[in-house]
């Protein structure tokens, strides 16, 4: 049976179950809802949980393991000597499963039947056009291993396909015939239901955290194996970042993260007093009909996508800059500091601009939340108005606009269409903002484009890059919660 | 209440400090105060008194300009301190309120320490010279409000973290600490226990000594106790005002006998 229609007879039964447990709730006290524990329909709720929550969970643990499963167990059976050199046993894998599709969509469009695929020999037919008239392109010829490793690929798939159906079909029955017997007048099925609920919010937040647990553990895979292959030393205290495809890269993290903390500190600068003071003149000064147009305005503006603002890097920003401190347009300031348009300061200027809104619709939401009476009070006692907003009004808002900083920081560190566009490529470590330089998206970017091979460790090191960015923004956001934290404690 | 004692007090001055003419005040569409004149003498304790919502904190906004934080509010007719429109353009609303304290009818203590709170108006202003005369001006200003003994050990910690009636006195210390003519009170004992209330009490009645002092208070016997003069407001009209002992215990209007009386309120 096809999942989406198990799906759909698991829903339909979930139903059912609802409309009979509040049936057989009300059939118990003859109709009348006063002498059940609880509310009619908490009984057909709880029939409707105990049919759908066991199956639908087993149903998805089932789809994500079975694949998993299977591909153990076939690529086991796939002899060494298959699998050509500098390649791995996922290739091979990879071809196997495209055939068994192939064959399972020639069933489908009724090219074939099941019982004439199953019998197919790869020596006496051309396994690899028979495909191709259904739609399914295969890289290379088809060999006989492969085709029997594909065809047990087929057969448990579809083993496994109606084990999966039986199981999820008795435990749905299973829960209904199980909780249907519980429904009575005295059954508590409000507190079960409750308890339904709190477990549903649960598993909300634990999947959200299982992801962020899943992507760490990929990337730390994959780092463990590029520190395989590549000095640690060189990566974290090395000072080149010179890759190259003949085996003696020099990749060293720290040019980069020199490269992306420069370019992110003067976007701060640029965007932290510029989105304040937005900020403050929206909430504290701007009358009713200045906030009800600009500040949609903002919004806008932190809609832009950043490729646009890359566009505005590499064609206003930089020329501009170049034409004041360069000889471009032969230098309006006399100026020869700067030789080409893509600069530190031209990314870090638009990052920067790209910055504002975003600091300031949140500083703004912050500053709105400090109550009127502690401003009421201090205009009270003859403070004006930026003495009220220095003195009272920032320091009540700080942890939150620290955190809006920091938030803003992280953004900064993870931008990459910009740098890519504003800021060159040129891995160094200089203090001079006029000069190119790249960051650590940015790299990770350009090892994993092209024609990449997952086994060298040019390749991976994107993934310990990866990582590095993730520990240092989740350094940030630490830091961030620490000071919220702090301030809480010192004026609640 | 002892109505012999209330009629002996004696009104030891003429002068007038606050005079409004014709005041109207509009939240938008809502007439809140409607048509009031009334003149508040210096050196007076003048006490407000009405039902709930009928305009007695607005119109004590009115008089240090605290209503023009409001977008909706718009007051018109004319309130004179010292002779002066103080809603005139040439005022500076920063200085007026620097001359009219006020102490708000919700405590707001600012998010800072004790000390601070206290010291806020004095460095605004730069009334003390140096460390030593600004903890003076605090710690007189914590005792006037009867909450030094209560504090003196933890000025550094936040004002926030006082209890309710701890923080209403503490507004009390912050608003005398700035040494107004005119100090505002909204309802500023009303978290406060009966010793706590008698020490505010005759702060009010020393500080009339320098200062003119309004109070609105929800409670009869404080009105009696603390002031001289008293105004009845009834849905944004001053009905009636006069010597406290008279609206007591003679009051004129019907409406002003039944609130005082309890029918009313
Ligand atoms: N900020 C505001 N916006 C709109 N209407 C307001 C505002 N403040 C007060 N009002 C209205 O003005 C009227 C008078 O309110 P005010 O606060 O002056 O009453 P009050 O006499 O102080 O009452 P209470 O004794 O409960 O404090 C009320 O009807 C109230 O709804
Ligand atoms: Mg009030």
């Amino acid at each position: 049976m096809p999942t989406f229609w198990l799906v759909v007879v698991l829903l339909a039964l979930t139903a059912l179950g609802f409309w009979f447990g509040r049936r057989r709730a009300l059939a118990s006290v003859q109709g009348n809802p006063r002498h059940l524990h609880s509310l009619p329909i908490y009984y057909g709720a709880n029939v409707a949980m105990s049919i759908a929550i066991p199956a639908l969970l087993i149903l998805v643990i089932w789809l994500l393991a079975q694949p998993l499963l299977i591909e153990n167990r076939v690529s086991a059976t796939i002899p060494q000597e298959l699998i050509p050199e500098n390649t791995s046993i996922g290739l091979v894998m990879s071809d196997v499963r495209r055939l068994a599709e192939g064959l399972d969509q020639a069933v489908d469009q009724n090219v074939m039947t099941t019982a004439e695929t199953l019998a197919l020999d790869a020596s006496t037919t051309d396994v690899r056009e028979l495909l191709g008239t259904v739609g399914v392109a295969l890289g290379s010829e088809v060999r006989p291993e492969v085709l029997a490793a594909a065809q047990s690929y087929r057969q448990l798939s579809s083993t496994g396909s109606t084990a999966m159906a039986v199981v999820c079909l008795v435990l749905a029955l299973v829960g209904f015939g199980l909780s249907a017997r519980h429904t009575n007048k005295e059954f508590r099925a409000r507190n079960v239901v409750e308890r339904g609920v709190l477990a549903l919010l649960i598993l909300a937040a634990s999947l959200a955290i299982l992801t962020t647990v899943g992507i760490v553990l990929s990337m730390l895979f994959e780092t463990v194996n590029f520190f395989g292959l590549h000095a640690w030393t060189d990566f974290f205290f090395g000072s080149t970042w010179a890759p190259n495809f003949r085996g003696d890269s020099e990749l060293s993290m720290l040019p980069l993260l020199w490269g992306t903390l420069y370019i992110s500190a003067i976007a701060l600068l640029v965007a932290v007093p510029v989105g304040l003071f937005a900020a403050i003149y929206l909430s504290e000064y701007a009358g009713p009909a200045v906030r009800s147009l600009a500040k949609p305005l903002l919004e806008i503006l932190a809609g832009i996508p950043t490729i646009v603002y890359g566009l505005f890097a590499l064609l206003t920003v930089g020329p501009l800059l170049l034409n004041l401190f360069g000889q471009g347009e032969n230098g309006i300031l006399g100026l020869s500091w700067m030789t080409g348009a893509t600069s530190v300061l031209t990314a870090g200027v638009v990052m920067g601009i790209m910055l504002i809104p975003f600091v300031s619709s949140l500083s703004d939401d912050i500053i709105n939340a400090v109550p009127q009476s502690l401003r009421d009070g201090s205009l009270g006692l003859g403070a004006t108005r930026s003495e009220t907003i220095r003195q009272v009004v920032l320091p009540a808002a700080l942890p939150g606009i620290v955190g809006a900083i920091l938030l803003a920081a992280s953004r900064a560190i993870g931008e990459t269409m910009i740098v890519v566009m504003g800021a060159g490529a040129i891995a160094k470590f200089s203090a001079n903002p006029f000069e190119s330089m790249t960051t650590i998206t940015t790299r990770v970017v350009s090892q994993l484009t092209g024609d990449t091979d997952f086994a060298s460790p040019e390749t991976l090191v994107a993934f310990a890059l990866g990582l590095s960015l993730f520990v240092l923004t989740l350094g940030l956001n630490v830091l961030a919660l620490y000071i919220v934290r702090k301030y809480r404690e010192q004026y609640d | 209440m002892n109505t012999m004692n209330m009629l002996d007090k004696t009104l030891d001055t003429n002068t007038t400090k606050i005079t409004a003419r014709d005041v109207n005040v509009y939240y938008g569409d809502t007439h809140a105060i409607k048509d009031v004149n009334v003149e508040i003498a210096a050196n007076t304790v003048t006490a407000f008194i009405g039902p709930s919502g009928c305009g007695k904190s607005t119109f004590l906004r009115c008089i240090n300009r605290m209503n023009d934080t409001i977008d909706v509010c718009r007051v018109t007719g004319d309130i004179l301190l010292d002779g002066e429109d103080i809603y005139d353009k040439r005022v500076d609303p920063v200085q007026l309120r620097a001359k009219v304290g006020m102490v708000f009818q919700k405590p707001n203590p600012f998010p800072k320490s004790i000390y601070d709170n206290v010291a806020y108006g004095p460095r605004i202003h730069g009334l003390s010279k140096n460390k030593s005369e600004m903890d003076e001006i605090v710690e007189k200003s914590l005792r006037r409000a009867a909450i030094w003994e209560e504090v003196k050990d933890r000025l550094d910690a936040p004002g926030t973290g006082l209890s309710g009636g701890q923080q209403q006195r503490l507004c009390i210390a912050r608003a005398i600490a700035t040494e107004p003519e005119v100090l505002l009170m909204d309802e500023p004992c009303s978290a406060l226990d009966p010793i706590a209330t008698a020490q505010v009490e005759e702060l009010i009645d020393e500080l009339r000594a320098n200062y003119s002092v309004v109070i609105v208070t929800h409670s009869m016997q404080q009105a009696a106790r603390v002031s001289q003069k008293t105004a009845f407001f009834h849905l944004g009209n001053l009905v009636e005002f006069g010597a406290t002992g008279q609206i007591f215990t003679n009051p004129e209007d019907p409406r002003t006998e039944s609130y005082i009386t309890g029918r009313i309120g």
